[in-house]
């Protein structure tokens, strides 16, 4: 449910319209002036909508999800029932759409977004949280993965910062899957800010709360993630969400060598290194990005064959086929991260920490019967280390069409260090040997016989005919 | 009666300590009272100051009033505790008005965690009164700090008698316990009481703890509030709260009362001591 989008764009340009007449003069604000603040009201729904609240559900959910219930309830005379439909519901992929109050509210007064809430059977709630106005989203919060059980319970998810909240029109959203195939239902009661006093011991968090170091690019645009705030609540537990760029200040160690603006965009601009840090009300974030910047981008060759000769899979020269994932994260021994970046509109799939990792197009597969040919771009920044053994394994998937079942025919292409120059675009243009290419579904990079091979960057991965 | 009684002498510590801020309430409860007091009663008062420790000189404790207990005791002090106590600086100073006694991971003589035990056993040792600190407490799973009271009789414990003005768990930090040991009544079967918080928590500011005492019973305050009172009829056993006792400031990490530290437990913490102060009481010190 990670890939939501938005309907009702027209509240997003009648906002930019608003912004746009708002922000025209800049003028020095008299002492005199008192500013009018939103209203306060802290609910959203206790037994029915409160005043001025909107329901908009996402594009390609369940519309119907959302009704009010008067049987179930936490106490009352109502709570808001959610129905997430079973896989193939022809209503709807998921449940999800967001809570809203045009008007906006203060909620600089409160601390945390709570409700009682229940499911028909124990479940895990993709996302919950407030702060999703389908605008700029700007201080969009999220708890991910809310565990759920078939009694009520109070959930607690902690505002990141209150003072940013003055004028706050997303006032709650939710975005839920079937569970195992199946769907079910949960019912949210009581919901509204609450000033709990208990909200403790922030512990904000960049990239995750570690120390990163990553080689980037002039001319690059990062985004930094792994955002996000931690507290202590009354319960002991820590509740961590996660907050929207918005909420923290960033600083860049040089600004001559890194800028980052204030939606977390990193932007490399001189050679050298700098140090990107963060603070969330004035409590300094666990975790920093270093940016070893070494200059202009290297593209890789553009590629030169007829659009008519190719079946790409990653490459901006062409249209790539439907692909299923470029790192699909094969747990449990899967290592592999990824910091794919774009330079002046060429995307570069970046593997990091790397052990083995798979691109995957099984819906349909490729039949390259036509297009017996293997072509990679492959860069592996700095020395290469005499150790590096790369295996590329292309998959065929068989008659199933499908991973496994005994069918599936490999070709294995080995790579050593020699194969490769440091610090530049190795391109490879290898023969399909397998007997069958028609339903072609994986290509797997593999380090063999203890490589050390951390970190390179692929492009232009297709098959093509002479 | 009782309860009116006992709010009248905590009404007379709070004039003394002049806190203006509470003067409105103060004189609430004064009309609420005033026509209570009985005269045939004897009313224990605890006005008279006789030992207080404000930290107001920057360094170790004062040695006059503070003592240590270095060492990871017998057993983890009875408790499988997981620190080591040590007098240095990094687990006990007093800076800025604030005496601090910090938890550290770190390995230690054969332990994994270091802090600070105080005591004023030998230097300040008392039979009944008022016993108060201000303090901010620290917070985290496996974390308890305490502030309390054991006999200075020269018996073994239980017999001589504990008073824990404040115990804490740092997974619980809405809550604190006021608890009193004896024989026949300690460890698990100790009488005890828990005091929570409504809307605040006691590691973001600092409260007061303390134990008005006398030959009839002791009183658990935080703050202004009493919440609990403690008389011989209520221990299942001796009572042996009659002879003078001596304080203990320590912040333990792991144990049987609070369990091990986990991954989510950040160190260091620290424990804030405002004051600690002692009033006798008029009527018998």
């Amino acid at each position: 449910m990670k890939n939501v989008k938005f309907i009702y764009l027209k509240i997003t340009l009648l906002l930019g319209c608003v912004f746009i007449v708002t922000s025209s003069c800049e003028r020095e604000i008299s002492d005199d002036v008192e500013f009018v603040t939103a209203p306060k009201n802290a609910e959203i729904f206790i037994d029915g909508f409160s005043g001025g609240l909107d329901y908009f559900p996402f594009a390609g959910s369940k519309l119907n999800a959302f009704s009010v219930d008067a049987e179930v309830k936490y106490k009352g005379e109502a709570s808001m029932r959610l129905d997430v439909p079973n896989f193939g519901d022809p209503e709807g992929a998921y449940a999800g759409a967001i809570f809203p109050d045009a008007g906006g509210r203060d909620l600089t007064d409160y601390d945390a977004l709570t409700f009682w809430a229940m499911a028909s059977q124990a479940a895990t709630i993709n996302e919950i949280g407030f702060g999703n106005d389908f605008g700029e989203n700007k201080y969009l919060v999220s708890k991910q993965n809310m565990r759920i059980s078939t009694y009520w319970t109070k959930y607690i998810i902690p505002i990141p910062d209150p003072d940013k909240l003055k004028l706050e029109k997303g006032l709650f959203w939710y975005a839920e899957g079937p569970e195992n195939g199946d769907g079910y239902s949960f019912w949210i009661d009581d919901l509204k800010f609450e000033k709990l006093g208990t909200i403790a011991q922030p512990q904000p968090a960049i990239a995750n709360g570690l120390d990163l170091v990553q080689q980037s690019f002039i001319g690059t645009t990062i985004l930094l993630d792994g955002l996000t705030q931690t507290f202590n609540l009354s319960t002991g537990i820590n509740e961590t969400v996660i907050a929207a760029p918005s909420y923290f200040k960033f600083s860049s160690s040089d600004v001559d060598v890194v800028r980052i603006s204030e939606l977390g965009i990193i932007s490399p601009v001189g050679i050298g290194s700098a140090k990107i840090t963060a603070s969330l009300g004035g409590v300094k974030a666990k975790g920093s990005l270093m940016l070893e910047v070494v200059g202009n981008f290297d593209f890789a060759p553009i590629p030169t064959r007829d659009p008519s000769d190719v079946i790409s899979i990653f490459s901006d020269a062409y249209t790539n086929v439907p692909v299923d994932f470029y790192n699909g994260f094969w747990e449990p021994f899967q290592t592999t991260q990824s910091a794919d970046f774009v330079i002046k509109g060429d995307n570069i799939l970046n593997y990091t920490n790397f052990n083995f990792v798979g691109n995957q197009f099984s819906n349909p597969t490729v039949d390259a019967t036509a297009t017996p040919n293997f072509h990679v771009d492959i860069f592996i920044p700095g020395a290469i280390d005499p150790g590096v053994n790369l295996l590329i394994t292309l998959k065929d998937f068989g008659d199933d069409a499908a991973d496994g079942g005994g069918d599936d025919e490999i070709q294995q292409i080995f790579f050593v260090s020699s194969d490769f120059v440091g610090d530049a675009w190795n391109s490879f243009d290898i023969p399909i040997t397998l007997a069958n290419k028609d339903r072609i579904g994986q290509i797997i990079y593999e380090n063999i016989n203890f490589s050390p091979l951390s970190n390179f960057y692929l492009d232009n991965v297709y098959f093509y005919k002479e | 009666m009782k309860l009116r009684n006992i709010r009248q002498r905590s009404l007379n510590l709070d004039l003394y300590n002049f806190i203006i801020k509470r003067l409105t309430v103060l004189a609430t409860l004064l009309l609420l009272v005033s026509c209570a007091t009985e005269e045939t009663q004897s009313v224990a008062t605890f006005t008279e100051l006789v030992m207080q420790d404000e930290f107001d000189s920057d360094g170790a404790p004062n040695s006059a009033i503070w003592d240590y207990e270095i060492g990871n005791g017998d057993n983890g002090w009875g408790n499988n505790e997981l620190q080591y106590y040590t007098d240095r600086t990094e687990n006990v100073s007093v800076q800025n008005g604030v005496l601090l006694i910090t938890a550290k991971e770190e390995s230690f003589e054969g332990s994994s965690y270091t802090s600070t035990r105080l005591l004023t056993k030998g230097l300040f040792e008392q039979k009944y009164g008022r016993f108060e600190a201000r303090i901010r407490l620290p917070y985290g799973q496996g974390i308890w700090p305490a502030f309390w009271l054991l006999g200075a009789n020269g018996e073994v414990w239980p017999q001589r008698g504990e008073i824990d003005i404040m115990e804490y768990r740092g997974q619980e930090p809405t809550k604190v316990l006021g608890t009193v040991h004896g024989p026949g009544y300690s460890a698990g079967e100790a009488i005890t009481k828990s005091y929570t918080l409504l809307n605040d928590r006691f590691d973001t500011g600092f409260h007061i703890f303390g134990i008005e005492w006398t030959p009839e019973y002791i009183n658990f305050y935080v703050d202004d509030v009493l919440y609990n009172q403690i008389t011989p009829a209520d221990v299942t056993g001796e009572w042996v709260f009659d002879h003078p006792f001596y304080i203990i400031m320590n912040v333990a990490v792991g144990g049987s009362f609070v369990g091990s530290p986990n991954n989510e437990t950040t160190f260091p913490q620290t424990m804030l001591v405002d004051y600690v102060r002692v009033y006798k009481n008029n009527a018998l010190n």
